[in-house]
């Protein structure tokens, strides 16, 4: 189909479909529709959106059809982007199986788990969370001790994992255990999947200093997990954690520059207002939110550009380390930014103004995006080592 | 088009090919010791000119290749690379720039074949105090029968001292300050009442400073008193120009920089094995690349819709000056001592960097038009 025709065709089937609850701006967390066994809607749009959007396979765009998805090319699914945003549609669901889990599962997943467990993330039926930091196992992550026995047609899981983003809400979870613990600390892991209702499984939610608790500690004892839920080869897991933890990197160094609900310049106009000429009445603050502001613009433009070299089949791979390094980095910077031109207003932690408090708590949640995936150090040394070639340090 | 195409791979491999032949660092060297009468080497712009690259801004009709300011980007990058001195962007992109966007057609047929032909050098004549200041432009421009008189002095007048012309940014009408009422001239080099001083600067290139005393000027450049938009799109492409100079120059430093760190060795292993260089070594090559995409869309716009093309232009330019700056700072840092030397290369890319910093406008200047750009 012509591009054109394309771009018609999605224009006029999202005015005939998306609900106009779904037609404001996301205020982030609180709008986003998540899905699962146990999802509460927000709103009766909400769950129409969801369910249109699935019946076409636009949750997913780029999927293919056999799985659930739309079966777009990367140019038809940036026009239905385009043409959603223009209408400020919101995201009908967002989740770890869709950033993470399904692309992970079309890469290596057999057929059966292809057909068995993609078309549930497109519909927002399951909702997954990710197994892999453990107590000893943050940045050295393929040191994990969390353990999986063979016991003939299932494996046995026992150990802890912490970080776990949303455990207590997810149905199931796609996990690293150690299969092989006599192998090469890389060589001995592998990647399985399981429900999070599963006898032996609980969650404790973790308090953050943003007074949430997205992530949990989550212990296994004595969980069974039977062998199809292997994902890949066996002992080959760290092969698929790679791959996602380079899916990751990109798509969090990407999100976040995306994230464009907030404009430094127009907060930092009505807290000093401007002066004679129409510049903003302070220099300094000037300067330091123009910077973040064309780091932004350039954070964006290598985004497009490297999006643009891996179509020409210009590989990109290692580099997604420098995305999340650049835009973690420079998202702290931001709210370090929104939160000395916000003022005393800025620090209102329980009030209705300040809808409890969330600039200040979106403030410290950034704190995590430079640790969170592999830290910004860890992304240096990847650089470092596989970009830059230097010695071991 | 941010990816680059076969053509431009080509281009950019040719370049790189060509300018490490006919112009290494060491040819820079050479220009310098021998204190060159011109600064650069007149048969290095000749073969200049049989690589297409007087001419890569200007249409095919004018005896040009027209690559486009992607194209350009590409040579000048390749030229930061190696510091290669020649009238490039003096010349082929803010001259070429200005004729062709604002000249009669009398004009373009006398200057753009010129110029593709290395037949011509002309310079651009704007910046009058220490900054790069455009519409505080004060030098005046009266009417004198059906001529101007032009009287003022203009001040790093790139490739200034060897100018066959000169387009001068002169005040017609208004205040400094305005943007409206300036005009450009274009004013032979030998025209009585110039007078050229040469200035060698840190880096071994040059520059003039020119005095201006009753000139007569006859050849207006495009609408007398409307001169500023005319201006700014060939500073606009000169801007990226030095923005892709920049990142060669940061690239080339860096990548030798990296070359050292292997290969330098104390307390028994090579540098480079130590962390707190690690680190520092991948910030910079995140910046450099960050840079790269700037300068690229920058150019991408100016091909499309160069009108528009100023805020992107100042966003390139301005990370392009932070970025020169840090990363032939590190540079000398991780050399050590051998850093400080003249015999090793990197001083050079560092005093090339601090003049590239400061043409056509700082990091301060373009901060401050990019947030005008967004009202803000």
């Amino acid at each position: 189909m012509p591009l054109e025709t394309f771009r018609l065709e999605a224009r006029e089937w999202l005015a005939q479909n998306c609900p106009p609850g779904m037609r404001k701006p996301s205020r982030g967390e609180p709008d986003i529709c998540w899905g699962g066994r146990n999802w509460q809607f927000q709103s009766e749009d909400q769950k129409i959106w969801l369910e249109r959007m699935a019946a076409r396979g636009w949750t997913v765009p780029m999927w293919p059809k056999e799985y659930g998805g739309g079966g777009l090319s990367r140019e038809e699914e940036k026009i239905l982007r385009e043409e959603m945003r223009a209408i400020n549609a919101r995201s009908p669901l967002e989740s770890f199986g869709i950033w993470m889990l399904g692309p992970a599962l079309l890469h290596f997943g057999n057929e059966t788990q292809k057909k068995e467990y993609l078309p549930k993330i497109a519909r927002g039926e399951i909702r997954w969370c990710q197994g892999y930091s453990e107590p000893g196992a943050g940045s050295d992550l393929a040191s994990l001790q969390t353990k999986a026995e063979d016991k003939g047609d299932h494996f046995v899981v026992n150990g802890q994992k912490i970080w776990t983003s949303y455990a207590d809400k997810a149905d199931w979870i796609f996990c690293l255990v150690r299969t092989d613990p006599a192998a090469p600390k890389h060589k001995g892991i592998s990647f399985v999947l399981f429900d999070m209702t599963a006898k032996g499984v609980t969650t404790k939610p973790i308090l953050l200093i943003s007074g949430k608790s997205p992530f949990c500690e989550t212990f296994f004892d004595n969980v069974k997990v039977p062998k199809e839920n292997l994902v890949g080869t066996l002992n080959d897991g760290w092969t698929i954690a790679k791959y996602l933890l380079t899916h990751e990197r990109a798509s969090i160094g990407s999100g976040l520059s995306l994230v464009g609900m907030r404009s430094l310049p127009a907060e930092a106009i009505k807290s000093f207002g401007r002066d004679a000429s129409g510049r903003l009445d302070n220099p300094f603050v000037r300067e330091e939110v123009i910077r973040a502001e064309i780091d932004g613009r350039a954070l964006l433009a290598t985004i497009e550009r490297y999006k643009a070299e891996a179509k020409a089949g210009q590989g990109v791979g290692a580099k997604s380390a420098i995305l999340k390094y650049a835009g973690t980095e420079l998202n702290k910077r931001r709210y370090e930014a929104f939160m000395t031109i916000g003022g005393s207003d800025a620090l209102e932690w329980e009030s209705a103004r300040s809808d409890e408090g969330t600039l200040a708590r979106e403030w410290l949640r950034t704190k995590a995006n430079s640790i969170e995936g592999g830290t910004s150090e860890i992304m240096l040394g990847i650089v470092a080592k596989r970009i830059l070639d230097l010695p071991e340090a | 088009m941010i990816a680059l195409d076969e053509d431009r791979i080509m281009l950019r491999d040719s370049a790189r090919e060509f300018l490490a032949d006919k112009s290494p660092v060491s040819e820079l060297r050479r220009l310098r010791d021998t204190k060159d009468k011109d600064g650069f080497s007149r048969d290095l712009w000749r073969s200049m000119k049989d690589m297409g690259w007087t001419g890569i801004l200007i249409d095919e009709a004018n005896g040009g290749s027209d690559f486009g300011h992607v194209g350009m980007a590409l040579v000048c990058e390749e030229m930061g690379r190696t510091l290669a001195a020649s009238p490039f962007l003096s010349t082929a992109v803010m001259a070429a720039t200005a004729l062709r966007r604002g000249g009669s057609e009398e004009q373009k047929k006398k200057w753009l074949p010129a110029i593709s032909e290395a037949k011509a050098i002309i310079a651009l004549a704007v910046d009058e105090g220490r900054k790069h200041a455009p519409e505080k432009t004060a030098m005046k421009a009266e009417i004198s029968g059906n001529a101007f008189k032009l009287n003022g002095e203009k001040s790093f007048v790139v490739d200034g001292h060897v100018a066959d012309a000169i387009i001068i940014a002169a005040r017609t009408e208004g205040e400094p300050g305005d943007k409206n009422g300036i005009s450009l001239f274009l004013v032979d080099a030998k025209a009585p009442g110039v007078s050229i001083e040469r200035v060698v600067s840190v880096d071994s290139r040059n520059n003039a400073r020119i005095k201006f005393e009753n000139v007569n000027a006859v050849d207006a450049l495009g609408e007398s008193g409307k001169g500023f938009a005319l201006l700014e799109n060939a500073l606009n492409a000169g801007r990226a120009g030095v923005s892709a100079e920049l990142l060669g120059v940061a690239g080339e430093s860096f990548d030798r920089t990296v070359a050292f760190l292997k290969e330098r060795k104390q307390f028994g292993k090579p540098i480079g094995a130590f962390q707190a260089l690690q680190h520092r070594a991948a910030h910079l090559f995140g910046e450099i690349e960050l840079l790269r995409s700037l300068v690229l869309a920058a150019c991408v716009t100016l091909d499309k819709s160069p009108d528009a093309a100023g805020s992107v232009v100042s966003a390139a330019k301005y990370k392009a000056c932070e970025v020169g700056k840090l990363a032939v700072s590190e540079a000398v840092q991780m050399f050590g001592g051998m850093g400080m030397t003249d015999e090793v290369d990197i001083g050079l890319f560092m005093k090339r960097s601090r003049v590239a910093q400061e043409f056509l406008g700082d990091a301060y200047f373009h901060a401050d038009r990019y947030a005008q750009s967004q009202k803000f």
